[in-house]
């Protein structure tokens, strides 16, 4: 059986473009889109992968990260369903893709102009956890009226003497709309702000996109004697030894030791070929 | 002295049946007004009409301002209505769980109107907060506890203190104390006794309870099948009722 390029029809990916040029035109803004069937199950990323399939081009080199990983179930089917459903190529580098769909991280590689970044969003609405209501969070962004999303961080200070949000945590795009960066650890938050890259982000289960174009300015939430921080380390990583990048703790065996390696998988192979050169 | 409110001629209808039909009048600054009546008479649908909670069938509600200029309510946009019940008006419910945030602590609960304001300082908005709670007679020691762990007569003094929390100028209340035991009900008419007269606000109050009208209010409108239909200075109300079903209401009050 032969399918369409890149999966979907080809008046589907229209309606997906026409709704990424308005998210594009309203940084942080959720557009509606007709989100579609896809052969795999909801939160697996199917936002994602209709805006990816979408962008597709012949010439486009895919990358698909999950959790800052290239080898991992989810990342390796996306990436082999797009090879085989529009045959484009493929690669683990960050530096040689044009395309890179990604779940929770952000490349510890610098983004370039000419690449696009594609987040998989389970929840596209920041202040859904504190206002169940649709037509309401609706209005609260038409009025800019977002002083709810302090309540959660007050919370938060309140609760554990600290802002606690660690991922997922609220940003003001372009100084107007409070957007949620999708479950990317707050780590990545900077990364984002006057990113030379465009960033797309597709929730399929409650078909939303939206868009923060190349420079644009992203500010992450706080209070005045709170102010944002990232996650930071004692560790180094201890395969390539990087004091820079985000790290994952992983138990290696059944007495409880620990080490810490880069989540980017891509980067720290990156930097251990290097170190052997 | 000019008023802070004029309500003229103001008709809520649900289709053909009616809420409440062609209601006047002026409220001052400082002043409490107290609506009773009979369950079902209009009380609450008037209440919510006046605080823009509910759109007139017609007639007109205008406000003035902190800077002295009127304001006509019903021509408000959304923008607008939202900053004047933020800013310059609060809301209490009668069941303390409509007004609460009851998955945020008390803390957060009183400092939320605040943070709507713009204040983005922790340990002022807390501050505030515990002031705040101390004047409401609530533990401050319990400003990290979730509302839910307090008792109905603390849930509602919780409300008042989130809802005054932002110096209001005009606060509407429905029924603030139906629903609490007599002595719990005693001691927030006391507590809102003593805050009113201490932050000079005008309010206007819903109740069934003529005893709450006697103890607050100045001045009480009675209303009956969604009309007013009687309205005065409380004591001679109360004393001195001329309409047949005030006089009704009067007597059918149980005395000890």
């Amino acid at each position: 059986m032969t399918y369409n390029f890149a999966f979907l029809d080809e008046d589907t990916k229209r309606m997906l473009r026409r709704a990424l040029l308005k998210a594009v035109a309203i940084p942080g803004y959720q557009v509606p889109f007709g989100s579609r069937e896809m052969p795999l199950p909801y939160g697996w990323g199917t936002g994602g992968i209709q805006v990816t399939a979408a962008l597709l081009g012949p010439d486009d080199v895919l990358k698909v990260i999950d959790q800052g990983a290239d080898d991992t179930t989810n990342a390796v089917n996306i990436r082999r369903f797009f090879a085989r459903v529009a045959g484009v190529a493929t690669t683990e580098h960050t530096v040689d893709a044009t395309l890179i769909q990604t779940r929770h991280r952000i490349p510890e590689t610098s983004l370039r102009e000419d690449q696009i970044l594609v987040f998989q969003v389970p929840e596209p609405e920041p202040l859904r956890t504190l206002e169940p209501r649709e037509a309401e969070t609706r209005t609260l962004h038409a009025l800019a009226d977002y002083g709810l999303m302090h309540v959660k961080l007050y919370e938060d200070i309140a609760q554990y003497g600290h802002i606690a949000t660690s991922y997922d945590y609220p940003v003001l795009v372009d100084g107007r709309y409070l957007t949620s960066p999708s479950p990317i650890p707050k780590f990545d938050n900077p990364k984002m702000d006057q990113s030379p890259a465009l960033m797309l982000f597709g929730a399929g289960r409650e078909k939303r996109l939206y868009a923060i174009p190349p420079y644009t300015s992203v500010e992450s939430l706080a209070f005045e004697d709170h102010p944002f921080e990232i996650q930071r380390w004692e560790h180094h990583c201890e395969l390539c030894g990087s004091r820079e990048s985000y790290l994952d703790e992983v138990v290696v065996d059944d007495r409880g030791s620990r080490m810490f390696v880069c989540s980017d998988t891509d980067f720290c192979s990156g930097r251990r070929a290097e170190a052997q050169a | 002295m000019s008023a802070l409110l004029q309500v003229r001629g103001l008709s809520r209808h649900y289709g053909h049946r009616i809420g409440c039909e062609d209601v006047s009048f002026d409220l001052h600054p400082g002043e409490l007004l107290c609506i009773v009546g009979e369950s079902g008479s209009g009380k609450s649908t008037l209440l919510n009409t006046v605080a823009a909670q509910l759109a007139p069938t017609s007639g007109s509600v205008r406000y003035c301002q902190k800077n002295g200029s009127w304001l006509d309510i019903g021509m408000l946009n959304e923008a607008d209505r939202r900053r004047l019940a933020r800013e310059e008006w609060g809301f209490v419910t009668q069941n303390p769980r409509d007004g609460l945030r009851l998955n945020v602590s008390a803390g957060a609960n009183v400092a939320e109107r605040l943070m709507a304001l713009g204040m983005r300082n922790y340990s002022q908005l807390r501050g505030i907060a515990r002031n705040w709670l101390e004047r409401v007679e609530i533990d401050p020691s319990r400003i990290d506890d979730p509302p839910t762990a307090f008792s109905g007569g603390m849930q509602q003094r919780l409300q008042i203190a989130r809802t005054l929390v932002t110096q209001p100028r005009l606060v509407f209340m429905d029924e603030p104390t139906a629903g609490l035991d007599v002595s719990v009900q005693a001691r927030i008419l006391d507590l809102l006794r003593r805050l009113v007269n201490e932050l000079g606000l005008a309010a206007v109050m819903v109740t069934h309870d003529l005893a709450v009208a006697r103890l607050l209010a100045a001045r009480t409108m009675v209303m009956q099948g969604g009309r007013v239909v009687e309205t005065g200075l409380t004591d001679q109300i109360l004393d001195d009722p001329q309409h047949p079903y005030t006089q009704l209401l009067v007597s059918s009050v149980l005395t000890t």
